[in-house]
């Protein structure tokens, strides 16, 4: 007798696991997560705080806030963040300050763990949100963040 | 098992050994092992290790305490916050930081959610390596809910990096509170469906009673840890014995099976869904005010001496373990990983088995190759 009983509780347990099964297959439009990547790359939107990459964000003077202070520089845990710096003629106080020539920046090498960005005291670096990063040319990803020609914004000290 | 091994005479039998991995599905990662088989009963397991080696241990020794917090989310990727956490506790330890309410309150809560979500997609994939796919899906449906606070708050969904030595990095999102509670309320109906899809699933029950067979006196001398020690009757839940953050505060079950085979740790694991929810709502509606963070040192240095600090990850317990001689960097800084424990009695419950069972009893023991290897 346990044989049959074995067996109608063998298909009442499957009948059980189809029912959920089931449920989802019926309102299947409801419960769907998948996303209709790259179709919806219009409406899709990354969270504000997602680290996709390291961005220095210029004003519409073409100024941006690093000092220079190489801060950046030493709390990345990898060498990611290479600054060459220079020093240059204050136009206030007509004195030679130090700036920045070049903001080197490897993508390649980042873990983005955002310690650079905590760490400046100008808060002239932050997190971009683009995540479509690949490249046919890995020096594509060795970037230089100061645009061509930008200065630093008068005002920022460190 | 014992009608098997009864040979028949008319052939030789004879042992041969073939490797299972690296790139094995069921290995989860790149684990090799050396089984030695006859016919398909596991004379011997022997896990080769080394293949995703990165020397997490001693690139900690060059690195300051605010960077070393980074490479441990590279260790056990899905328990990466607890694992930032351990290292953050045993650096404010050392400091004798007092931490805010806040920040332990948030960091629990969030240790929760990674706990819920590991556990997640362990289900997904047991069901799987025993031949269910559709857990899988489900799995990481719900998972995916908790990715997205995680993103949304900390910025990344699998390499956390939210512990600083002192606090977070930044206070959590305004939409934080909400898609937990949302997220809480979700998962309260999923569970018991994992239950009827699975759990009661007769196949499923078949597979996995009675397999790998984990005493609690052996659980203790191979010092096994968290739902593979519990899964044996063997109580060693740190977040009860030890507890850290805002653990004090809660009151949860520890969940604990006597019976020590395969079925037994899946039953562990899906308990332990249902405390880390409640831990999570005993603390969601209260959130103390509060600072987010407490200044340190831009340099940090710990006091000369020797540091050890534990936390229950989803795998296990994980101790930090430093020692100082009063600069920037650790003398020697020592993880101790769970799932390098629990991988070493593997040999002992899997002999006498079939590959299939091998493979189910790997799935329990949820191993992640990372955190074996560092
Ligand atoms: S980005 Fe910030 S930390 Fe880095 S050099 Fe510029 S000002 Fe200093
Ligand atoms: S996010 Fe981390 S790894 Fe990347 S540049 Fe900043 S400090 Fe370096």
């Amino acid at each position: 007798m346990s044989y049959f009983s074995n067996i109608f509780y063998g298909i009442k347990t499957l009948l059980t696991g189809m029912r959920v099964t089931g449920k989802y297959f019926l309102n299947s439009r409801k419960g769907a997560i998948t996303q209709q990547y790259p179709d919806n790359r219009g409406i899709l939107k990354m969270f504000d705080r997602f680290r996709g990459e390291v961005i220095m964000p210029h004003d519409e003077n073409n100024e941006h806030a690093c000092t220079g202070c190489q801060k950046c520089e030493i709390a990345c845990p990898n060498g990611t963040i290479e600054i060459i710096w220079d020093r240059g003629l204050d136009e206030a106080t007509g004195k030679k300050k130090k700036k920045i020539d070049q903001f080197v920046y490897h993508l390649s090498l980042c873990t983005m763990c955002g310690l650079c960005i905590d760490v400046c005291p100008t808060d002239a670096i932050e997190w971009g949100q683009n995540f479509e990063n690949s490249v046919y040319d890995r020096t594509a990803l060795t970037r230089v963040l100061n645009k061509p020609d930008s200065k630093i914004r008068p005002g920022v000290e460190d | 098992m014992q009608e098997t091994t009864t040979i028949n005479n008319n052939f030789k039998s004879e042992e041969y050994f073939i490797n299972m991995g690296p790139q094995h599905p069921a290995t989860h990662g790149v684990l090799r092992l050396l089984l030695t088989i006859d016919g398909e009963i596991i004379k011997k397991v022997e896990p080769d290790l080394g293949y995703i080696h990165r020397s997490i241990e001693k690139m900690c020794e060059r690195d300051s305490y605010q960077q070393i917090v980074h490479l441990t989310d590279r260790m056990d990727y899905l328990s990466s916050h607890i694992n930032n956490e351990a290292v953050c506790l045993t650096v404010e330890n050392a400091l004798q930081l007092e931490i805010p309410e806040r920040v332990k309150v948030v960091r629990t809560i969030i240790g929760e959610l990674t706990r819920i979500a590991s556990h997640c997609l362990w289900w997904g994939v047991m069901g799987m390596d025993v031949g269910a796919l559709t857990t899988y899906f489900y799995g990481f449906r719900d998972r995916e809910m908790i990715n997205d606070i995680f993103e949304e708050t900390c910025g990344a969904r699998l390499t956390m990096n939210y512990n600083v030595p002192g606090g977070l990095m930044w206070d959590i999102h305004p939409n934080f509170v909400n898609r937990v509670k949302a997220f809480v309320k979700h998962f309260k109906t999923k569970i018991p469906e994992y239950d009827r899809l699975l759990t009661g699933n007769v196949i499923f029950q078949k597979r996995t009673k009675g397999v790998g067979v984990l005493s609690k006196e052996d659980a203790i001398s191979f010092g096994a840890s968290g739902p593979v020690g519990r899964g044996s009757g063997y109580s060693c839940d740190v977040r009860k014995y030890h507890p850290y953050s805002a653990l004090d505060k809660v009151t949860f079950k520890e969940s604990l099976q006597t019976a020590g085979d395969t079925f037994a740790r899946y039953q562990v694991r899906i308990q332990e869904m249902w405390q880390s929810l409640s831990i999570v709502e005993q603390l969601i509606d209260n959130i103390p005010e509060g600072e987010h963070r407490v200044k340190t040192n831009a340099v940090i240095k710990l006091p000369k001496g020797e540091f050890y600090q534990k936390v229950e990850t989803a795998r296990g317990e994980l101790g930090v373990y430093v020692i100082s001689t009063g600069t920037k960097n650790p003398y020697r800084l020592k993880f101790r990983s769970p799932g390098f424990s629990n991988l070493s009695l593997l040999n002992h419950i899997a002999v006498g088995g079939k590959i299939g069972d091998l493979v189910a009893t790997m799935a329990t023991l949820d191993l992640v190759i990372p955190d074996i290897d560092r």
